[in-house]
């Protein structure tokens, strides 16, 4: 099954970099929605509904942080260790789904 | 059906009973099976630490969740989950008269459409529901003078807003204000890859607009969304169809085939393709995404009448998915209008609160309660809601048999005999049996009777 969104890939997704920053893709939006108390992934005539932690992690993809400083953001604010490997995995599959992308 | 989403699952239900131009992309169908998953994050951190982030859930699984599939239909009675998908029908004024339209082939009965004031209140208390995923379509919703004022509301209330649209009317000031006003997505739909037919099948001579369309879409960055809607007479021109979306860098290409509604029920000896066809076709976009790749997806909708399974149309009728037509009519799918014996509330007299939750109209089909044999003890009832309430009355009589797609249903021989009839060799000069009858407002009134 294809992958989520308007935003056609570019062939396989590179290995995710410690520098690597990502960022929502183009034509998707993520907000929180109190009808269905969760957080939604908008795109093109579609919605993916988020369970908190995917939600949790979506949020602090800004475009602005790397993947260390989300792990340790989530770590923090929920007081525990060892996420890095959870966050990379789903950051990964998210990339692959194209709800974000990494912007150099 | 996993968390992927995608304009391709939304589209599947395309299927639905959505078509054309309005195109499998608002059929709510799949939505709730497809795009409107939860996805599954713990999977990817089961146990382990990721654990601690789970317990901050709020809620999984709200109204809409796959999880909502294992619960007794019976509980949505009265009690229906937010109506996620809504879709203003601003107009039935358009400039195209395409013979495969879904819109009611008696439209032109309709006198007064909602002014400014009633859409941007339907927008206000939908959202207040819970709606967030707007479609904006008609008829043409570049004909509505007021479309960048409903599109700035819509934004500032946290829709997401799709414009579907023919491109018809929409030049580089248009699209800048419309950009300007918040609109998220543009879907164009085209008849075909070659002028000649592009312009016969929606009576007009618009194929050199489109391309010009296509272009500012790009310019102003919108993802280039395609719908072509396939039939008998342009199904052989796939290949050039593809080859066209991709010199307008398309990024995504729904074909969607022509679901029979509408304008397209009525013209439906001459559009549906035969087997062969289909198959061909099937095969041409198949080679063709092995050659583009991830660059350009396409999604390939077949016809219902060659399935053997029917579709989950609109995830059953009242579950996620609210049409408000031009005079205000409020439906549980686009086509909803043409059922007998139900009464469905306008927006001008009822709040749309009252209407989705608590209208005998849109609780009519929620449930099983409605379902006769072979449905009401299917272990499949859950899955496809008996299918389509509209194809089942347009082909047997009853909305409340089995949709005839299915090969259950004891109807099923009325598709496999259209599906026959159109893979034999045809007459002649099938044109003179069956003229086309073009979407325009005198056959509309003719056909109002």
């Amino acid at each position: 099954m294809a992958a989520a969104g308007p935003v056609a890939g570019e062939g396989p997704v590179p290995p995710l970099g410690a520098a690597a920053k990502p960022a929502l893709g183009r034509g998707f939006r993520l907000q929180w929605e109190p009808a269905q108390k969760a957080h939604v992934l908008l795109y093109p005539e579609g919605m993916v509904k988020l369970n908190g932690s995917a939600g949790e992690i979506l949020k602090r993809c800004d475009g602005a942080r790397t993947v260390v400083e989300i792990v340790s953001d989530l770590e923090s604010a929920f007081a525990t260790t060892g996420l890095e490997k959870d966050v990379r995995a789903f950051v990964t599959v998210a990339l692959e789904r194209q709800w974000l992308e990494i912007r150099e | 059906m996993s968390a992927d989403g995608g304009i391709a699952n939304v589209g599947t239900p395309g299927r639905g009973t959505a078509q054309g131009c309005v195109a499998a992309a608002l059929d709510g169908t799949e939505t709730a099976r497809g795009t409107f998953v939860a996805l599954d994050a713990t999977e990817t951190g089961r146990g382990g630490a990721f654990a601690a982030l789970d317990a901050t859930e709020a809620a999984r699984g709200g109204a809409v969740s796959p999880e909502a599939a294992d619960a007794p239909l019976s509980a949505r009675v009265g009690n229906p989950g937010p109506p996620l998908w809504l879709l203003c029908e601003l107009t039935y004024t358009c400039p195209l008269h395409c013979v495969f339209c879904y819109n009611p082939t008696d439209f032109a009965k309709t006198q007064q459409e909602l002014s400014t004031d009633d859409w941007l209140r339907v927008l206000r208390q939908g959202r207040e529901l819970g709606a967030v995923q707007l479609g904006l379509s008609g008829g043409e919703p570049l004909t509505r003078d007021d479309l960048e004022i409903i599109v700035a509301e819509a934004h500032t209330l946290g829709y997401y807003t799709n414009l579907i649209t023919s491109g018809v009317g929409l030049t580089e000031v248009r699209i800048k204000a419309l950009k300007e006003a918040g609109l998220d997505h543009i879907q164009l739909s085209f008849q075909d890859s070659t002028r000649e037919v592009n312009d016969f099948l929606s009576s007009t001579r618009t194929f050199e607009l489109k391309s010009k369309v296509a272009a500012l879409i790009k310019k102003y960055e919108y993802p280039m969304v395609l719908n072509v809607v396939l039939h008998r007479l342009n199904i052989d021109h796939v290949q050039e169809i593809l080859e066209m979306a991709q010199s307008m860098q398309a990024e995504y290409v729904e074909l969607a085939n022509t679901q029979y509604y509408g304008w397209a029920f009525h013209n439906r000896e001459r559009l549906l393709p035969s087997r062969e066809q289909l198959l061909r076709a099937e095969e041409t976009t198949n080679r063709f995404r092995d050659r583009v790749g991830k660059k350009m997806r396409v999604l390939f909708v077949v016809p219902d009448y060659f399935e053997r399974r029917p579709k989950p149309c609109m995830n059953g009728l009242g579950s996620v998915f609210l049409t408000v037509t031009p005079d205000g009519t409020a439906l549980p799918c686009h086509a909803a209008k043409m059922l007998p014996g139900l009464t469905f509330p306008n927006v001008k007299d009822a709040s749309v609160e009252w209407i989705w939750r608590d209208s005998p109209g849109f609780n009519h089909y929620r449930g099983d309660s409605w379902m006769k044999e072979p449905c009401r003890s299917c272990p499949e009832k859950t899955k496809d809601f008996g299918g389509c309430r509209c194809q089942a009355y347009l082909l047997t009589g009853d909305p409340d048999n089995a949709d005839p797609v299915c090969d259950l249903s004891p109807h099923h021989h009325l598709v496999t005999e259209m599906v026959e009839k159109a893979s034999a060799p045809q007459p002649a000069s099938p044109v003179v049996e069956h003229p086309l009858i073009f979407r325009d407002r005198k056959n509309s009134q003719a056909l109002s009777g």
